[in-house]
């Protein structure tokens, strides 16, 4: 039985990137974006305490909740819509396959 | 100008070890950072956030963390240019290098550390297209010197612990604040909410919650701005607006001082953490090497192995053999480095 799930990243540019993830080694979105060099610079490491990992789930399933540290970020946050959340807060697990996200401007 | 052994430029942790490891070999160091205080990220981001991964701390706070730097590298007595950014580097002839600040101060050293972490921290901006024209003509991004705003009536936009402590802080000076946050729900610690909105209550501020300043107005200089929400816009007329949504890192010009950059990481040479310019070394998140991993225990390794270099750099007739601590002891500097000589 495969761990991994299938996920789509679309980038600044439009360009779509398909990744399969594995569920069992506690990686967050923001982890996945960097490790396939995708434009993300989660800046402060994954605490929700920067905006450098927003993205935007285009799979409304999936959107999840997001919790109190990564509302007050967004909160701070620019390019913000209904839809945003921070990778570094969506844990991978085998419920977000099929996910699709865009990645978020950047801020400046 | 000021003159030293080796101009270190960012005062996070790593630059602050490198201090001490410096001094071993008996050179000097001046630091050089954006923010106006030290410890960069661990300061700036997270002061209150524990780190596990401090060999001999299971645990320790980033803000403890910097403190005990600070005073390991105190008495190797290192200068600090801080609050300005470090913006130019000129090679003299005889291989020497002059960094110049952006408000003009210059550094003169053998040798240059670059220990820049995720670059120099700048202000977030709202993105409102004229807000360049009312930059320091009302609006300001950093509370600086603030008694010349006391009494004065303000709005303040964000909702973390530097918008509310300002705003508590001009509250209580007399100054009518209006509190500007996008949602109703604070990032700042709780005790300054509450005294945020005691300070409402006495008539003193004004909360603004699911508001956004989204227009300023003004001849010249900042004579009002608009207040979005979904029910109304509200017009303030101020002449001053703070919006202190924290600060954010940039490599900035760091990047156009010819050194090899890949992916936003100056490029270095393992052996040595010296960059592609002989002289100039990068060390901590500032760079990158084959394995590179951006830990805070690895830039310390990195700072101690670039010394011995730079050591011979300074020294280039003299022969420094590895001394240990234990054996030895720390011995500091007596004096005081000259701080600041002006040149003419």
């Amino acid at each position: 039985m495969s761990l991994d799930i299938n996920i789509t990243v679309i980038d600044r540019e439009g360009k779509e990137h398909e990744f399969a993830v594995p569920t069992d080694m506690n990686l967050n979105l923001m982890e996945v974006c960097k490790g396939y060099d995708l434009p993300v610079a989660g800046i402060c490491g994954g605490m929700a305490m920067c905006a450098s990992c927003q993205v935007y789930i285009l799979t409304e399933e999936h959107f999840g909740e997001r919790n109190d540290d990564e509302q007050a970020m967004l909160d701070e946050a620019y390019h913000v819509k209904e839809n945003s959340r921070l990778g570094c807060q969506i844990s991978i697990t085998a419920e977000l396959n099929g996910l699709k996200v865009k990645i978020a401007p950047e801020e400046q | 100008m000021i003159k030293t052994d080796i101009i270190i430029i960012g005062a996070g942790p790593v630059g602050l070890f490198a201090v001490f490891e410096a001094g071993l070999m008996k050179l000097r160091c001046h630091l050089i950072d954006a923010i106006p205080q030290p410890g960069g990220q661990l300061s700036e981001i997270y002061p209150k956030k524990p780190i596990y991964d401090i060999p001999g701390y299971p645990s320790v706070l980033a803000g403890e963390l910097v403190d005990k730097l600070m005073e390991q590298a105190a008495p190797f007595k290192p200068g600090f240019t801080l609050g300005e950014r470090a913006d130019s580097i000129e090679k003299q002839d005889d291989g020497s290098f002059i960094v110049t600040t952006s408000k003009g101060t210059q550094h003169h050293a053998p040798v240059v550390m670059i220990a820049g972490g995720l670059g120099s921290f700048e202000p977030r901006k709202p993105l409102i297209s004229n807000i360049g024209d009312f930059e320091e003509k009302g609006v300001r991004y950093i509370v600086k010197d603030p008694d010349q705003f006391e009494g004065k009536d303000m709005v303040i936009s964000g909702g973390g612990d530097s918008a509310l402590d300002w705003a508590i802080y001009f509250a209580e000076k007399g100054s009518f604040v209006h509190l500007v946050h996008r949602s109703d729900r604070y990032r700042a610690h709780k005790d300054s909410v509450s005294r945020a909105q005691e300070l409402a209550a006495a008539g003193k501020m004004k909360l603004h919650t699911f508001a956004e300043v989204k227009e300023l107005n003004g001849d010249d200089d900042l004579t009002a701005v608009v207040i979005h929400t979904k029910a109304a816009n509200t017009t303030v007329e101020t002449e001053l607006w703070f919006p202190l949504f924290g600060l954010s890192p940039k490599l900035g010009p760091i990047g156009d001082w010819g050194l090899d950059i890949e992916k936003n990481a100056i490029v270095v040479d393992t052996f040595d953490y010296q960059t592609n310019r002989p002289g100039v070394f990068a060390i901590g998140d500032v760079n990158t090497y084959p394995g590179k991993l951006k830990l805070i225990l690895c830039g310390f390794h990195e700072a101690t192995l670039a010394v011995q270099t730079a050591y011979k750099i300074i020294n280039p007739d003299k022969k420094f053999t590895l001394k240990y601590t234990t054996v030895q002891g720390v011995q500091g500097f007596e004096d005081e480095q000259p701080k600041q000589t002006i040149t003419s």
